[in-house]
């Protein structure tokens, strides 16, 4: 059974974290998942870096030029990946745009994806229906779990359709917002996490962006499974280093 | 073989709507509304009374008679330069601004490069009383203040654009996520034939009014619909897809696309993308794009800030890989070369973006029995400062 499954049918809720493979030094990647593991972050998105990413706000866009300028390639991150299975356990999940990987050959990339032990893609700008077309069989060939977004403006029919095609969670992007938003969560959001919850999905709900400290960690979870920061934890990084790692997984979970 | 866009979006292999599903109920919504508020009656009475009275169209098609008898073939220019705010973009933000009021919404976003766009979106929201915020890269608002100027008198807010390499290809990036931000109230004037299905598709068909104008004229003025070639130049190509619409199914009718070839297709500083470019993904469409081996996107060049787009509109893409279109590229000195000599034998300046396609009669050979249809995009008001510095002024 694939490693997301398997933790999320651990009964607790997840927090999982993103961030961006080659930021802030190139060859920080394994360190940051080693550091995370330990940290008890239940699962992570590695951040593929692309020069135009469309649904990031400033920071991850800020990480992402830094990354690329560092000499971070699709190549380069498979060769760091390449050993990560010794050391470290948790579901592993690449996030990134469309355009590198069709680069790179969409099966060619879940090859290697498969024998890094990736479990699953987050491709924002691959629509459903591109997916399923032309990608789908591949995805499953080589064991690959793909993640859809849902946002507070999907309609409830295609709510459906993507829980009826996802296979392990659905991520819940919290507000209509790119990435990075620090306004909190209000009435408002309270109302969609409640609604979305009552649809009885079949997938497990894990909701981000906008999720930056135990406050908005713990609302985001109150009618869902989980929570994934990105661009809090990357603003963390590039004040404290590496060694902020553990402080701020622990200042999320306290209550 | 068909031209032009399918029912799922694309034009051949190119096309499509790679969109964040952030984005889909906004482009869905469009989608599912476009060709029947665009087949409305009262839609129709409306754009066109104001492509007639406000933009002033149907402009002219021009027998260039020195310029003809230079290059012993018959050429005319259809001037796009002659409509209000000086290009053809408006006919576009004229079209969108009405599906913008039909939909219902309240707030008009969109991203220019050179400002002509903005300048034409920021015109049409004066004109009918909506909220405008133009995207607009860093360096762009340095380059070109006379047109933030404009915009700024028209009403419309100007936001620098200063993520990536802040140019034209960010502004588009940071209109995007504006929409993402603002998903209910906002419409999205895209300036070219670029972004997700539906866009291409209704753009070109609001820029469709050049052909369907050039039929008409060239019946009157040589007896016959038809010429034997409609050249273009192409950065998004929206002025390109206008010209050429009404003949992409007419195989008789040479499609001539001609692109900024910067400072030469190998210098590392060009925006050829026919050329340079390999299939990829930006601003949603599947289309031919310059970008690295890895597939990050690359900053093109051109002397004209109109034409220095990483990508080309997925209907051109798909005209130079059946090889409908024929594409040729046209380097600065060439194009400056053009647009000076079109001043000289015809008394017109023209943009720098329009100078690329008038330099095509120094880089093909006509007969002299032809008839060469040349769009004559905009004018060159804008690039004064551009052909000062170039010529020496």
């Amino acid at each position: 059974m694939s490693r997301i499954k398997e933790k999320l049918k651990q009964n607790k809720k997840l927090l999982s974290i993103y961030f961006t493979a080659g930021y802030p030094k190139l060859e920080d990647t394994v360190e940051i998942l080693e550091q995370l593991e330990k940290s008890g972050v239940d699962m992570v998105e590695i951040g593929l870096p692309f020069s135009d990413p469309l649904a990031d706000g400033p920071t991850i866009q800020a990480s992402s030029q830094v990354a690329l300028k560092n000499g971070m390639t699709t190549n380069h991150l498979f060769e760091q990946l390449k050993d990560v299975r010794k050391t470290v356990s948790i579901p592993l999940i690449i996030m990134g745009y469309f355009n590198p990987m069709l680069q790179y050959g969409v099966e060619n990339f879940c090859k290697k994806c498969a024998e890094v032990g990736i479990d699953g893609l987050i491709i924002p700008d691959l629509p459903l229906a591109e997916y399923q077309e032309h990608y789908a069989e591949t995805f499953k060939k080589y064991g690959l779990i793909n993640i859809f977004l849902i946002t507070p403006q999907t309609s409830e029919e295609r709510i459906r359709q993507i829980d009826a095609t996802s296979e392990g969670f659905i991520y819940m992007v919290s507000s209509a917002s790119v990435t990075g938003s620090s306004e909190g969560f209000g009435e408002e959001q309270e109302k969609y996490f409640q609604r979305i919850s009552s649809m009885e999905l079949t997938n497990t709900l894990i909701v981000g962006f906008g999720i930056q400290d135990s406050k908005t960690y713990t609302q985001a979870t109150s009618h869902t499974n989980g929570a994934i920061i990105g661009s809090a934890f990357i603003k963390m990084i590039l004040e404290k280093g590496l060694y902020g790692i553990s402080e701020f997984v622990s200042s999320i979970r306290k209550v | 073989m068909n031209y032009n866009v399918n029912e799922k979006g694309y034009y051949g292999e190119f096309g499509g709507a790679y969109i964040p599903e952030m984005l889909y109920p906004n482009v869905e919504e469009l989608r599912q509304n476009y060709l029947k508020i665009m087949a409305e009656e009262s839609f129709q009475k409306e754009f066109r009374a104001l492509l007639k009275d406000y933009v002033g169209r149907p402009t002219p098609l021009y027998f260039a008679k020195r310029l003809s008898e230079k290059y012993n073939t018959k050429i005319y220019l259809k001037r796009e330069d002659l409509c209000h705010t000086g290009a053809h973009k408006v006919n576009n933000t004229i079209g969108q601004i009405l599906m913008a009021k039909r939909l219902g919404k309240t707030r008009i976003i969109a991203e220019t490069g050179a400002g002509q766009h903005g300048v034409a979106t920021a015109t049409v929201c004066a004109l009918m009383g909506l909220k405008c915020i133009v995207f607009m890269g860093e360096i762009d608002i340095e380059r070109q203040a006379p047109n933030v100027a404009r915009m700024k008198m028209l009403g419309a807010k100007v936001v620098p654009a200063i993520s990536g390499s802040k140019t034209l290809k960010d502004a588009t990036n940071e209109a995007i996520r504006d929409w993402i931000n603002n998903p209910v109230d906002t419409h999205y004037i895209i300036g070219s034939v670029v972004g997700p299905h539906p866009y291409p598709d209704m753009v070109a068909r609001f820029q469709s009014v050049i052909s369907e104008e050039i039929k008409v004229q060239l019946k009157e003025k040589e007896g016959k619909e038809n010429p034997n070639f409609v050249v273009a130049c192409v950065g998004g190509g929206s002025n390109a897809a206008g010209a050429f619409y009404h003949y992409l199914d007419i195989p008789e009718v040479g499609i001539i696309a001609v692109e900024a070839a910067g400072k030469g297709i190998d210098s590392g500083e060009s925006a050829a993308t026919s050329a340079l470019g390999k299939v990829g993904i930006i601003h949603g469409s599947k289309t031919l794009l310059m970008q690295t081996n890895d597939g990050q996107i690359t900053e093109p060049y051109s002397i004209s800030a109109g034409l220095d787009y990483p990508g080309v509109g997925p209907m051109h893409a798909n005209l130079f890989r059946s090889g409908r279109g024929e594409f040729i590229s046209i380097t600065d000195d060439k194009a400056m070369q053009a647009g000076l000599e079109l001043c000289k034998l015809e008394g017109i300046i023209p943009a720098i973006e329009s100078s690329h396609a008038l330099a095509i009669f120094e880089n093909r050979k006509f007969k002299e029995e032809d008839v060469v249809v040349v769009n004559l995009s905009g004018r060159g008001d804008k690039d004064l400062d551009t052909y000062i510095k170039y010529f020496n002024l």
